[in-house]
């Protein structure tokens, strides 16, 4: 075990970098889950005793029951709209030859730089000027701009992985487009197509800015907790809300990537002589 | 071969990818059951036909026909042809029953008799048993094998062949070379080969296309191509060839003769030969073609030469000889039938030797 390689032995201080980096990023969070299950309604040291109130005083609330399924419906629309959009750009974007490919993935990836602030005040603007009544469907269209770029970028690296001849194989043995896409494209797209609806699911599930702009009447859970955020004594079940959220939304998380990792490997290389 | 018998029949097809010129005016007949192969070194076009023949590729201008029909209007997946890709393209998420079958969802067979079939394929192919391994459980030759199944399957008119055998080690080649034929030869399906490899194209093929810059330059039989090339790029994309300048000199004789650089006057033995008394001439002589010996051969044609290089390969050496009146030492093989042949490699350099042809081993090429 000793006689490992320079370039693998341990590297101390970079571990110790590394313990550091990791506890100063999620300390913060780590302090919510343990203040939800604290007996007291005030968030402060020394801890009082473990309670389960605030979760039982949570499931009996019953605007924070309806933000969350408002979120869930955003969330599900905004998954299947986005990944639909997203396989059909990444599809277009590797499958034909034209001009501008590089300028339009720049584009489509835009709003993972552009601040939300900007993209909500916009589309505010925007609706209002239109007409258009903020509402849950709002919140989606914001939240499908934010979460297009994440799904393409699921997406794109499954279709450039994938080798040409295999569409073409099949158009050779007799099926059309359609069939082609059903029995060969999208079966080895797929484990992307199920990172990009969980992840832009968990994108929109946990958004913020956007739907604070477009929020109608109907809030979505975030919203919800910020609107909670100003009643210290609702203050620990939201801690208990958001201990719910992050218990669910980092695995899903951890899913996406690695069913989106799923079988790169194996897709075969092809190299064509003309 | 005449138009009407042709199966295949490209007629001055073009090909251009913006304004490089892929294919130049292509045509050629290939008849039923042909085990046909295009010949030529990467980037010769010989891929982008074949392609066009699956209807991948569209024609820029000509049209190809197969079994009479035009097939500029027709969409790959209804065409009758099937294709072996170069990599095998086989669908990494289905296993190898499914990969066989792919193509027959729409003859809505029922199951059993799917099942039958592909097992019938699996048995062809040498693979009996192999329906539930999953993709990638196969070595190079097993997905070979299996993407001729998938095609064969569909009972095409025609099989395609993308450089099938490009990946596979030597032995394995070489084996599937002889399964290839055997095979071809039972099913009765006309193959259309690709092949960068000529002694590849000669073992397989019943005739063979050489393709060049696009063009074609020769389409013959293996023998054809090998001891009647039309062009100087020919005779030396096929094996090896030394070339010689010449000059005709018809003196009144029916028969004309060919001056010719170092080896003297040689007879033309094509009767046909009707080129002028003067005309500039290549005269290509294979290195097999020459006989070798230490002393004056009772031949008529013979030269004497010095030995500037020699390998012994076993069955066979090769010399390099260099003769007066000509700069470029003559490669010559011969079999290791006599001794002194087979000690190739003991002689000294600029050991004399004689070197004798016939002359109805000569072809006369155009000058460069």
């Amino acid at each position: 075990m000793k006689a490992t390689s320079h370039l693998q032995r341990p590297n101390r201080s970079l571990q110790v970098y590394a313990a550091v980096f990791l506890v100063v990023l999620y300390l913060p969070v780590l302090l919510i889950p343990l203040f939800a299950f604290n007996d007291s309604i005030y968030v402060r040291f020394p801890l009082r005793g473990f309670t389960t109130q605030w979760f039982v005083e949570l499931w009996n609330r019953q605007p924070a029951w309806n933000a969350f399924w408002n979120s869930i419906r955003v969330g599900l629309t905004v998954a299947v709209i986005s990944t639909v959009l997203g396989i059909v750009a990444a599809k277009a974007i590797t499958r034909y030859r034209m001009p501008g490919r590089t300028a339009l993935v720049t584009f489509i990836m835009m709003p993972l730089v552009i601040p939300g602030i900007i993209f909500g005040v916009a589309l505010l603007v925007l609706l209002s000027r239109m007409g258009v009544p903020l509402s849950l469907y709002t919140v989606t269209l914001g939240h499908l701009i934010v979460c297009l770029p994440f799904a393409v970028a699921t997406l794109l690296p499954r279709f450039e992985g994938f080798d040409r001849s295999m569409e073409e194989a099949s158009a050779d043995l007799g099926e059309n487009g359609w069939w082609t896409f059903w029995r060969v494209t999208f079966p080895m797209v797929f484990p992307g197509v199920v990172a990009s609806l969980l992840l832009t699911f968990t994108i929109s599930f946990d958004e913020f800015i956007m739907a604070f702009f477009l929020t109608g009447t109907d809030p979505t859970l975030p919203i919800y907790i910020w609107s909670q955020l100003r009643f210290p004594q609702q203050f620990p079940s939201i801690l208990a809300l958001a201990s719910l959220v992050l218990f669910f939304s980092i695995p899903l998380i951890f899913i996406a990537i690695w069913v989106g990792r799923l079988g790169v490997s194996q897709s075969s290389e092809g190299t064509a002589e003309s | 071969m005449t138009g009407s018998s042709a199966f295949i029949s490209v007629r001055s097809v073009s090909k251009a990818f913006g304004r490089f010129l892929a294919i130049d005016n292509v045509s050629m007949d290939i008849a039923q059951g042909e085990f046909f192969s295009l010949l030529g070194a990467s980037g010769c076009g010989k891929t982008t036909l074949l392609r066009m023949l699956a209807g991948f590729e569209s024609t820029t201008r000509g049209e190809i026909f197969i079994d009479g029909q035009p097939m500029s209007p027709v969409p790959p997946h209804h065409r009758p042809v099937n294709m072996v890709f170069q990599n095998y393209a086989i669908f990494p998420h289905l296993n190898v029953r499914d990969n066989i079958a792919y193509g027959l969802r729409k003859q809505r067979l029922p199951r059993a008799r799917r099942h039958e079939m592909v097992e019938e394929m699996l048995e062809l192919i040498k693979l009996p048993g192999f329906g539930t391994r999953k993709a990638n459980e196969l070595s190079g030759g097993q997905r070979q094998r299996i993407a001729l199944a998938r095609a064969l399957i569909l009972r095409p008119k025609v099989l395609l062949l993308d450089e099938p055998l490009g990946a596979l080690d030597k032995q394995l080649r070489e084996q599937m070379q002889l399964e290839l034929r055997a095979l071809q030869r039972k099913v009765g399906i006309t193959f259309v080969f690709v092949t960068h490899d000529q002694e590849e194209a000669l073992t397989l093929s019943d005739r063979i296309a050489v393709m060049q810059g696009g063009q074609v330059l020769q389409v013959d039989t293996p023998a054809g191509l090998y001891e009647s090339p039309n062009s100087r790029s020919v005779a030396s994309f096929i094996g090896n060839m030394n070339f010689f300048r010449g000059t005709v000199r018809r003196n009144g004789a029916a028969n004309a003769i060919i001056e010719t650089e170092g080896l003297g006057a040689i007879p033309v033995p094509d009767s046909r030969f009707a080129r002028p008394d003067g005309a500039a001439v290549q005269v290509a002589l294979r290195p097999e073609k020459f006989a070798i010996s230490p002393t004056k051969p009772d031949a008529v044609h013979a030269v004497q030469g010095r030995l500037a290089n020699s390998a012994y390969l076993g069955e066979r050496s090769h010399f390099y000889i260099t003769i007066e009146g000509r700069g470029e030492p003559i490669a010559v093989s011969a079999p290791n039938h006599n001794r002194f042949v087979a000690n190739a490699g003991s002689h000294a350099e600029d050991t004399p030797l004689w070197l004798s042809w016939s002359s109805d081993a000569i072809v006369v090429l155009d000058p460069e």
